[in-house]
């Protein structure tokens, strides 16, 4: 530890609370920093893998639940295959992104941006069963607020034929709509209101 | 051999190319691929990332439908609908109660039979001898970089080969009559997840890939994933622009790849759609 930290109360309840929605047992971590050695988003992301480890460990949910760093985890598991302590570090990441979701912690700049895309892609294919790119596009960028985003590569796309204006539906939508309806009753507002 | 064919949302759209040459190497090979009557979205990384029941659900509707039509197998080109498939497979057959609980979400009930491989697997498990008689169109002069990602070799349930040096895909382009390189980023992840939400990240994972394959010698990229593939191909100006150096390594999916080599021709396999232009590299053995 580089740092004096005061550390938050109810420390064991947040860590336990990690493990138990990743199936992961992230106290057996020992700080090698071998996930973040690999972590090919490593770069950008504002805590590094074994930062976020440790801080479960710690109990630190605010920072590590409204850090960029667990929304630009792509879950490409290289920490997890390589772990020397066998723990699923993307599935820890992914155990955070689902509880800052159930929080209604959508995070800030670039990782706001995925948590926003997330939702863009769930909302089309809620409607219809399959993804449809091209409305999941448009209304994520009207959700981040940045219209013309990705305009080079749509065009790029609707010249080669591979970007289609029509949908298609899964028959028996019904049965989708009710798998979304039980798991993800009303997407979550928010906790601080809607915020570009 | 009849086997249920999951295509993915984008088998039409950005992943057109997999699908086609998909479809033709494998009805070429006498593979019947047979699409489940309703499948939806595997649920893809934005389903795991919100909610665990919702993404295993979405993937389980799906594998229900293979055992409706009473087949023993799935695959899918797609390696992102595999690893989900897969995952959610391994999971559903090792714990009952979670099957249960799946269950009532769908209304489908499911008895965790299924197998589920990517195509990659399965026309790699075809045997030498077999392959190589049906190569009539060697694929000489290529030196392909090929391109596995991660999710075709993490994590180990699902994994069909090495997460630091995988060689199935290797293998059936030398039997094709390739050269393969030996290089650096062929299990690197590409950020294709990120490329909606946070282009200019992904640009530069994608340049550390591209760059790697060149410097080893390549004159093009193999991949085995949908996502992979668009990415590495559409993102190439841009990546151009960051490194300040011109780079167009044509990208092509193996079966793309595999389907020439069998003779297919090249609008069968469907070359002529890539954003980097990869028909003056087809020329070389046409
Ligand atoms: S590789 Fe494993 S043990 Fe090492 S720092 Fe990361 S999580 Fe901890
Ligand atoms: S799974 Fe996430 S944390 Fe792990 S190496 Fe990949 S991007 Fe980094």
């Amino acid at each position: 530890m580089q740092q004096a930290i005061a550390l938050p109360g109810g420390s064991a309840r947040f860590c336990a609370e990690v493990e138990e929605i990743s199936g992961q047992d992230v106290r057996r971590c020992y700080q090698c920093g071998k996930c973040t050695a690999g972590c090919p988003l490593a770069f950008t992301m504002d805590l590094a893998p074994n930062q976020v480890m440790r801080m479960v460990q710690l109990g630190m949910e605010n920072e590590v639940l409204n850090s960029q760093a667990v929304w630009l985890c792509a879950y490409c598991l290289t920490c997890t295959v390589r772990c020397p302590r066998q723990i699923s570090v993307g599935d820890v990441m992914d155990g955070l992104r689902i509880l800052a979701r159930q929080k209604g912690i959508l995070g800030s700049g670039r990782g706001r941006r995925v948590a926003l895309f997330n939702e863009s892609f769930l909302a089309s294919v809620k409607r219809l069963g399959r993804l449809y790119e091209f409305g999941a596009m448009l209304l994520y960028n009207l959700k981040s607020g940045r219209l013309f985003q990705n305009a080079d590569v749509g065009l790029k796309m609707f010249l080669r034929g591979k970007l289609k204006l029509g949908t298609t539906r899964v028959k028996k939508i019904a049965e989708m709509r009710n798998i979304f309806k039980q798991r993800l009753p009303a997407v979550r507002q928010e906790r601080e209101g809607v915020r570009r | 051999m009849k086997i249920a064919y999951f295509p993915g949302c984008c088998y039409e759209t950005s992943a057109r190319e997999y699908d086609v040459s998909t479809r033709a190497v494998c009805r070429h090979l006498g593979i019947e691929l047979v699409e489940p009557p309703d499948w939806n979205c595997c649920g893809s990384t934005p389903a795991h990332s919100t909610d665990r029941l919702l993404a295993l659900a979405m993937a389980a509707r799906n594998l229900a439908q293979v055992e409706e039509m009473g087949l023993a197998e799935v695959t899918a080109s797609c390696a992102l609908c595999y690893q989900r498939l897969a995952l959610t497979q391994a999971e559903l057959a090792e714990n009952g109660e979670l099957l249960a609980e799946v269950n009532r979400l769908t209304g489908r009930p499911y008895r965790a039979t299924v197998k589920v491989r990517p195509v990659l697997d399965i026309i790699a498990g075809l045997g030498e001898e077999e392959f190589r008689s049906r190569v009539v169109r060697p694929l000489n002069g290529f030196k392909i970089a090929a391109y596995y990602g991660c999710l075709l070799v993490r994590p180990s349930k699902t994994k069909v080969d090495d997460p630091e040096n995988p060689q199935m895909m290797d293998r059936v382009l030398r039997l094709a009559g390739a050269e393969t390189v030996d290089w650096t980023h062929k299990t690197e992840c590409c950020g294709a997840s990120l490329a909606i939400s946070n282009e200019e990240v992904v640009v530069r994972m994608v340049a550390r890939i591209i760059k790697a394959a060149a410097l080893a010698g390549a004159d093009c990229i193999a991949t085995a994933c949908a996502m992979c593939h668009f990415n590495l191909d559409i993102r190439q100006e841009k990546v151009s622009r960051l490194l300040g150096k011109k780079y167009s390594l044509p990208v092509f999916y193996f079966t793309q790849l595999l389907g020439l080599a069998m003779g297919l021709n090249p609008k069968e396999v469907c070359v002529h759609t890539h954003f980097v232009d990869a028909r003056p590299l087809v020329k070389k053995i046409i």
